[in-house]
């Protein structure tokens, strides 16, 4: 293996037009660890993955993967390595016009030339690990919020990928599915020898499976460390938001103008 | 005033460089859509699927509106020649009306509501849920999955629906002026074959509706994949397809029809 | 949508379609009385034309003949050289004779062709030797009056 590291992440710029997004990240992620990304809403944590897969170019600043500055392959190079990340989309992004299976079966049918039966197996195994085995035969509009999340979750590993990009896998799960999906991450990291990294805000449930956790904020790294060093931190940033306050160092409202006089109440003094 | 005068002529540069930019842009689309169209006709089955929304589902109108389309034209025709004694032409109106214009040019109005609106939207919806960026994340390029083959569909289905239209407008006329008005059947039929060019009517005709049908589909792939990803966007930009392919196809079709009866009666 | 029974419309919607277009060629353009791959070319100078106009068709005996592809006009003899593109299966003597004729009183004007005595055919590339311009009304009605006053002086 080239080296222990499967992603580095170097000074990394990223803006939408003039406004400035990303300001300087530094990250690395071993092989087969389980990394966390938290933040606010709002912190440019899916920009971050939207990078890390070479669907936005850096201002500056570069995403090493695997060896590779993604920003500087080509296209076909670039779609070369896309096949070894899997990638969770924040709103599960099925395809309406694919049914389950099919979804599922995507890629397979794409990149591989597997016969009919063995992707038959291959997707009833990835259904069956997120619990939806009998809803194969659905369409995405027959699904609910959270299994709609949980089908993209196994499409998303479905062809066994290095890396799985999770935009927020917790959201709209039941406590339940809550626990199975993160064992889940944990397990297919384990056993398949990935690298997971789990875009979340939900600090409990993410720092029980995860090996790291990196916290973003006004687009810098605002602090990270192992689960236990989150969980004993005395940072009151850290602090803020494990113990899930709403005043702290971290806004909770998009930087605007003074809400009085937003609301046009400077001027009438009583 | 004279700022006014400034502000208008400053106006009209910012719509044409506007609009030459998207001309450009949706140029630029195209070719990329063609050169990215191997893997639709390697896996045809792609296509296939696709001819069943465009062309199938695209059959019904085709065919009601042909049929109208022909009697009605049967019955004006037949109004009028009579009073020249000429009904017996009536046959050659209704053909020569249907396979040079009205065939083509109605059809491929009618596709672009029925068929060319539903592909901007869905790939303009498929935009919108991020669908296509998914894919592209699984390093499977949407132009070449989901674009080509809905274009290759449209291109497809469109001479084959314009035919449809001609020939259920052709019966129509013939179920109105022969068997309801009685117009002899014989000269129905023999005034219109010896009007009828093959060469220059059916010919050029079927030559008009694959020029349409390119450019339906590739206004309406262009517009969805172009629309902006939210619900307004889509809605815009499937009242655009439908606003920008008919005027399309109706100034296309007067630069075709001068180069192809160009001298000739 | 069971993938089979898509196939099925779909295929159904291509057979259609090319039925359609075998439809207009056939029983709509005719495509089998007139077939120019099997055709030969004559000419033949009018003095004039009327309306005639390209692709005018060419009659015997009322039955389509054949087609003018061209029309042009001769600085030489000054007047109207046609060239008219036969189906082969019609061959015609040398001494055909040509006339433009009108269908009905407003109709279409078409080329008349009425076949001589000759014993030789016409061959690809010759030309009509006797030939007859159209009537125009303003000539007709012009003789027309001529003669009446004619008529009218003898009297
Ligand atoms: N296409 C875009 N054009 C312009 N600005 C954008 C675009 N997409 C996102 N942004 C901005 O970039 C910032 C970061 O967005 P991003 O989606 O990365 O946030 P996030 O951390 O994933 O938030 P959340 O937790 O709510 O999903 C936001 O302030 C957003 O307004
Ligand atoms: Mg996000």
């Amino acid at each position: 293996m080239a080296s222990e590291n499967l992603i580095e992440i170097k000074d990394l710029n990223f803006s939408y037009d003039t406004r400035a997004i990303l300001k300087g990240i530094n990250m690395t992620m071993q092989r087969g660890k389980v990394v966390a990304i938290m933040g606010g809403s709002g912190s440019g944590k899916t920009t971050l993955l939207r990078l890390i897969g070479g669907a936005l170019p850096p201002t500056s600043g570069y995403v090493k993967f695997d060896g590779d500055v993604v920003h500087e392959l080509n296209r076909d190079a670039l779609f070369k390595l896309r096949r070894k990340m899997g990638m969770l989309f924040q709103f599960g992004a099925l395809f309406t016009d694919l049914s389950v299976f099919d979804n599922v079966a995507f890629q397979m049918r794409e990149h591989t030339n597997l016969p009919e039966s063995m992707i038959r197996d291959l997707v009833l195994m990835k259904l069956h690990a997120v619990g939806l085995r009998g809803a194969h035969h659905l369409m995405p509009n027959e699904l609910s919020g959270g299994m709609a999340r949980r089908v993209a979750l196994a499409r998303s590993i479905a062809l066994d990928p290095m890396l799985i990009m999770y935009d927020e896998p917790f959201t709209g799960l039941d406590p339940i599915s809550l626990s199975v999906i993160g064992n889940l991450i944990r397990r297919l990291t384990d056993a398949l020898g990935m690298t997971s990294i789990v875009v979340t805000h939900d600090v409990q449930e993410s720092l029980k499976i995860v090996d790291y956790v990196y916290f973003v904020a006004d687009g810098v790294i605002a602090a990270e460390g192992t689960p236990q060093q989150v969980r004993d931190s005395v940072a009151p940033f850290v602090h803020q938001f494990v113990h899930g306050e709403e005043d702290g160092p971290v806004p909770f409202h998009y930087p605007a103008q003074q809400y009085r006089k937003d609301l046009n109440l400077e001027s009438e003094v009583v | 005033m004279f700022k006014r005068i400034v502000s208008s002529i400053r106006h009209i540069g910012h719509q044409t460089i506007e609009g030459a930019w998207r001309l450009g842009v949706a140029t630029r689309f195209f070719l990329l859509v063609l050169l990215k169209s191997g893997t639709s006709l390697r896996r045809f089955g792609l296509v296939v699927r696709e001819l069943y929304f465009t062309g199938v589902l695209s059959l019904i109108i085709i065919v009601v509106s042909g049929l109208f389309v022909g009697m009605v034209l049967g019955l004006q025709g037949y109004e009028t020649l009579q009073k020249y004694g000429s009904e017996s032409a009536v046959g050659t109106l209704v053909a020569l009306s249907l396979v040079r214009e009205l065939g083509p040019v109605v059809a491929a109005l009618l596709f672009a509501s029925r068929a060319g609106s539903a592909i901007t939207a869905e790939i303009g919806l498929m935009k919108a849920t991020e669908q296509l960026s998914a894919m592209g994340m699984m390093a499977v390029d949407p132009i070449a999955r989901v674009v080509a083959p809905r274009f290759w569909a449209g291109v497809i289905s469109m001479p084959f629906l314009a035919a449809i239209f001609s020939v259920m407008g052709v019966f129509g006329g013939y179920l109105v002026t022969v068997v309801f008005i009685g117009v002899d059947e014989g000269s129905y039929w023999s005034q219109m074959q010896s009007a009828v060019d093959f060469r220059f009517d059916i010919v050029n005709g079927f030559i008009k509706s694959c020029f349409f049908g390119v450019a339906v589909t590739a206004i309406a792939v262009f517009e969805g994949y172009d629309a902006p990803p939210t619900a307004e966007g889509v809605s815009g930009a499937t009242t655009r397809t439908v606003v920008t392919s008919s005027l399309v196809i109706l100034g296309l079709d007067f630069i075709l029809t001068a180069f192809m009866f160009r001298g000739v009666s | 949508m069971q993938r089979t029974a898509m196939d099925l419309w779909v295929g159904l919607f291509v057979v259609m379609g090319i039925v359609a277009l075998m439809i207009l060629s056939l029983k709509v353009g005719n495509l089998n009385v007139y077939n120019p791959a099997q055709s030969y070319t004559i000419t033949g100078n009018f003095e004039n034309i009327g309306g005639l106009k390209v692709r005018a068709p060419v009659k015997s005996a009322g039955v389509v003949v054949g087609r003018v592809t061209d029309i042009q006009f001769s600085t030489e003899t000054y007047d109207a050289i046609v060239t008219l593109s036969m189906d082969s299966r019609f061959q015609f003597p040398k001494d055909t004779f040509a006339s433009i004729l009108t269908s009905g009183l407003l109709g279409e004007q078409y080329i008349g062709l009425a076949a001589g005595g000759d014993e030789t055919k016409l061959q690809h590339g010759d030309k009509l030797m006797k030939t007859n311009s159209a009537m125009v009304l303003e000539e007709l009605i012009g003789r027309f009056l001529f003669n009446k006053a004619a008529e009218d002086d003898s009297l």
